[in-house]
């Protein structure tokens, strides 16, 4: 049986999932070793049941983050917080800084100030999520099984935890593989 | 001066009487994880990364500071050692605002390798998100107080080796943080000779020369010690 492998894209660049591209030729083993279902990668829109494995990218920001996160919870046996962003907040938690009540004047400042045409807060209820008061790493919302650290993490890191775990030994990264950023 | 003799993960050494625990292992070869030490200036025990095990005392002890004492059983390593070093990484990196992606020190700093070198993949405890402020008013440098681990080193520099006494520690708990002069801009601050000599002890991306960017903040923390190897030894050698 193949492993049931997910990737999800919360809030960060994509830049880890670039990194996930980066595998090269050790794409081509993972297919015969894992069924993708669901990625940005492939066209699946809802969250299957039954995942073996989820790497999360991405801190976790707005209210679409935090349904996915619980629906992903529920429907995932181990969970791998994919990067920087997803393991310690990293670049998207920097407005935490301006205390809590920041998502009206981060986004005054992105839409409005700095706007050079149009300036107005994009606002459409149910296609643009809220923001949350705080942006946070994936484990303080759930419970995470494995850490993947870095921004992005090279590929190499991402292969030897992959290679782990699909060879069934406990996923253990040590030292320099544990560098963030 | 008498000789002392120990042992430092079983392993027998003679050091000298006044020797700190950490010099003793360190001649001995035995590596202990240090932050706020600083080759050159006196300790402080700071950061409590160094604490060490001694048998018949109850508490985890800092090497740095712990003078070595005749039939003394120090233990570096054990469980209980790994425990205490990883939950003070973790409570330093959730104090402050760690970026390592867009830090100036990312791949040269001391926090950031001592964190993975002790197998820290997750902080456990909630950040704290503070609001700090960066100083770029100085001509030459800039202090980032979002990577600051009050170490001190900078102040133990600033006032023992350039004898200045620019920095200094204001505030106390989670509002501690280094000042210039009487919490002025370093810019304005008439006590600083602009030796550069805060930045190169910092161990962090805290202090750094103005105009680097990310990772591009590598420190020689050589010069120092060629500085007070001079002074006290009036040699003018190099470590290398
Ligand atoms: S000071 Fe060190 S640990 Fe902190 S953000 Fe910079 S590189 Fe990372
Ligand atoms: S540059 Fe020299 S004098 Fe100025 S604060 Fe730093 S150590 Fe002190
Ligand atoms: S500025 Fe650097 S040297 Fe000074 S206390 Fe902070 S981390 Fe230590
Ligand atoms: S190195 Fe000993 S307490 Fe910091």
């Amino acid at each position: 049986m193949k492993v049931r492998l997910a990737t999800v894209w919360l809030g960060g660049c994509s830049g880890c999932h670039m990194s996930f591209l980066d595998l090269d030729e050790f794409l081509i083993d993972l297919v015969d070793a894992v069924e993708i279902v669901y990625s940005p990668v492939v066209d699946v829109k809802e969250y299957p049941e039954n995942v073996d494995v989820c790497l999360i990218e991405g801190a976790v920001c707005n209210e679409d983050n935090l349904e996915l996160l619980h629906k992903i919870r529920q429907r995932t046996k181990v969970i791998v917080s994919f990067g920087d962003c997803a393991v310690t907040a990293n670049v998207p938690a920097i407005r935490n800084q301006l205390g809590l009540g920041n998502r009206e004047s981060v986004l005054q400042h992105a839409y409005i100030t700095n706007a050079q045409d149009n300036p107005s807060v994009p606002k459409a209820d149910g296609i643009v999520p809220q923001l949350l008061e705080r942006v946070m790493p994936v484990h303080e919302a759930v419970h995470v099984e494995y850490f993947l650290p870095g921004c992005p993490p090279p590929a190499a890191r991402i292969k030897a935890l992959v290679g782990q775990m699909l060879s069934g030994v406990e996923p253990k990264l040590e030292g320099t593989q544990l560098k963030f950023g | 001066m008498a000789a002392k003799t120990l042992t430092i993960d079983g392993k027998p050494i003679t050091a000298e009487e006044g020797a700190t625990v950490l010099q003793a292992a360190d001649e001995a070869g035995i590596k202990i994880p240090t932050l706020c030490h600083l080759d050159g200036v006196y300790d402080v025990g700071a950061c409590r990364l160094c604490l060490v095990e001694v048998t018949g005392v109850a508490k985890l002890l800092p090497a740095c500071t712990t003078r070595v004492a005749e039939g003394m059983e120090v233990k570096t390593d054990s469980e209980r050692l790994r425990k205490y070093r990883r939950i003070t990484l973790e409570l330093l990196f959730a104090e402050r605002n760690h970026v390592c992606a867009v830090c100036v020190a990312n791949g040269h700093c001391e926090l950031q390798t001592l964190a993975y070198s002790q197998g820290m993949d997750h902080v456990r405890y909630e950040y704290l998100f503070p609001k700090w402020g960066v100083d770029t008013t100085h001509r030459l440098f800039g202090m980032d107080h979002n990577r600051c681990v009050l170490c001190t080193r900078c102040v133990r520099v600033c006032w023992h080796v350039e004898g200045a006494g620019t920095k200094n520690v204001a505030g106390r708990g989670t509002r501690s943080h280094i000042i210039t002069d009487l919490a002025m801009p370093w810019g304005e601050s008439d006590s600083c000779t602009q030796c550069g000599k805060c930045v190169q002890a910092c161990p962090t991306g805290a202090l750094f020369h103005k105009g680097s960017t990310t990772g591009e903040m590598e420190r020689d923390r050589g010069k120092l010690e060629f500085i007070v190897t001079a002074r006290e030894k009036k040699q003018w050698v190099t470590a290398d």
